[in-house]
């Protein structure tokens, strides 16, 4: 009984001793934001390899995703000869939840992990130390770029997986189940409120700063080496895709339970 | 007011309850050479830290010239650091940049050097330490160990500091390149009169590099004086730790 207790208490405090170490850590990093120098140069630099070299793989996933959508949902709807209903729910499906959550899951696998890989490679062979050795301040050089570059990409990148996910329901609409163009972007067009994109970049920003936040952090804070790197890389990517899907319900919660 | 360049008084430092500093007290005189020997995990890396600011000591002072730098906000902080050049162990240069961008890092961030300024300033420094412009154009990765180390040195040096702390410099090293980078040290160091603080386990370069050599033990300095005393020291764990002897008073953890 005793034993059972002491690892309960055990998980507990290290529980609680990661959480408050993030809660800090997050703390520090978002007041860097605010607070010059801001290394423009970086952030630019992020933003290229969290924007755009994402879109190929975000791009997929939303175009199948629309596509498939429009399967099932005429799958569904074929019972009770409410066909006409598939394009509103494509458009619906992937502006509020499906472009955001799967960009944002995608990009956790892709930037999280990379960023977590990258930053504990240098916290291990000591180049973060070496920064501030060499009067620079990690948190503004290596992580508020990051930050910044996630925040502002994701919502651009969401934009671009709803046109492409629309257009893949659509062409599935046309071309497979013999929807008439003009009909399907009319539904698709008078349905679609602007409230249902805004919340969808909202959850875009928020995811942006999820998974940055997730890949610094575990990186950051890696030890013990390559196994240690690896670690960091998989509690990055997994505690960002759990994160995205909790804050995505929240949002949603906050945005649509009126 | 001290006429040490560097001075540490009563410093502690724990990890998870095992003290690793236990009351250290050192004085390191401006220009001198200042070797600390002792074995694995007796504390030397932390202590180059703790002067550093990468890690704080739970308890004492660290003075530089004269200055307690314990507890600075960052600003104040980083203009001491603008003070001290570092060579780590695994020479700890940045992959993503290329070998003159690695040396001139401090230049273009504390002094706000121009690109083109800081270039030039890094391919002098690079000669300095031997290397030529085909080099600076280089990744780290793309480099021996011996380069590498070259490299840092020439990171710690391109600022002017006025201290240079050194760990492990040799580690790693075939003798001969061990023996240059040992050369270039003196050369950097002595030379121009900078204050150096040094760790390592090579007898040969700790003979060769300093003016004065500390041993350190149990998170104490147990032992010191110059370099040409350190043979005749009747002192048992600079005895035991010289001749690499597994018996005597230093016990290791197997």
């Amino acid at each position: 009984m005793m034993k059972f207790l002491y690892l309960i208490g055990k998980i507990s405090i290290s529980f609680f001793n990661s959480f408050g170490l993030l809660v800090k850590f997050s703390l520090i990093c978002i007041s860097h934001c605010f607070r010059p120098p801001i290394y423009v140069h970086s952030i630019f630099k992020q933003m290229v390899e969290i924007g755009f070299y994402s879109l190929p793989v975000v791009g997929l996933t939303a175009i199948f995703s629309g596509m498939v959508l429009a399967l099932q949902s005429h799958t569904g709807f074929s019972r009770f000869n409410a066909e006409s209903a598939v394009a509103n729910v494509v458009v619906l499906s992937i502006t509020r939840e499906l472009g955001p959550v799967l960009a944002g899951l995608m990009v956790a696998g892709r930037v999280g992990a990379s960023m977590a890989a990258e930053i504990g490679t240098m916290r291990v062979t000591e180049q973060i130390d070496a920064l501030s050795t060499l009067s620079t301040n990690p948190y503004k050089y290596l992580i508020v770029p990051r930050i910044i570059a996630g925040v502002t990409v994701l919502p651009i990148l969401v934009i671009i997986a709803d046109i492409i996910g629309v257009f893949g329901g659509y062409i599935v609409g046309i071309f497979k189940l013999d929807f008439n163009p003009n009909v399907y972007l009319s539904n698709t067009i008078d349905f679609v409120e602007p409230l249902d994109v805004i919340s969808g970049l909202v959850k875009a920003s928020v995811f942006g700063l999820i998974i940055s936040l997730m890949g610094c952090f575990h990186g950051f804070h890696s030890k013990g080496g390559a196994q240690g790197v690896g670690i960091s890389t998989t509690n990055a990517v997994v505690s960002a895709s759990i994160l995205i899907l909790t804050a995505n319900y929240i949002i949603t919660e906050i945005f649509f339970s009126i | 007011m001290t006429n040490n360049k560097i001075q540490l008084i009563n410093i502690h430092k724990n990890f998870n309850n095992k003290e690793v500093l236990k009351g250290l007290d050192l004085e390191i005189i401006p220009g001198e050479s200042l070797v600390i020997i002792g074995g694995s995990g007796t504390g030397k890396s932390v202590l180059i830290k703790c002067i550093l600011g990468i890690m704080t000591p739970d308890k004492g002072e660290i003075l530089i010239d004269g200055k307690n730098i314990l507890n600075l906000k960052d600003y104040k902080r980083s203009i001491i650091n603008q003070k001290i050049g570092m060579l780590f162990q695994n020479a700890a240069l940045f992959d993503s940049l290329m070998v003159w961008e690695n040396v001139s890092f401090g230049l273009m961030q504390s002094n706000k050097m121009n690109r083109d300024e800081a270039k030039g300033t890094a391919l002098k420094v690079l000669k300095k330490v031997g290397l030529n412009e085909k080099v600076s154009a280089l990744y780290p990765s793309e480099l021996s160990g011996g380069m590498q180390k070259r490299v840092g040195l020439a990171r710690a040096i391109a600022n002017s500091p006025e201290i240079i702390f050194f760990d492990e410099p040799t580690t790693g090293l075939d003798p001969i390149m061990a023996d240059v980078i040992n050369d270039l040290i003196i050369e950097c160091v002595k030379d121009q009169g900078i204050t150096a603080l040094s760790i390592t386990h090579d007898m040969n370069s700790a003979r060769k590099i300093s003016d004065r050599i500390a041993m350190l033990h149990e998170g104490r300095i147990v032992w010191s004086g110059r370099p040409n005393e350190i043979d005749n020291s009747k002192n048992q764990y600079v005895v035991q730790f010289i001749n690499g002897n597994a018996s005597g008073p230093i016990k290791m953890q197997i």
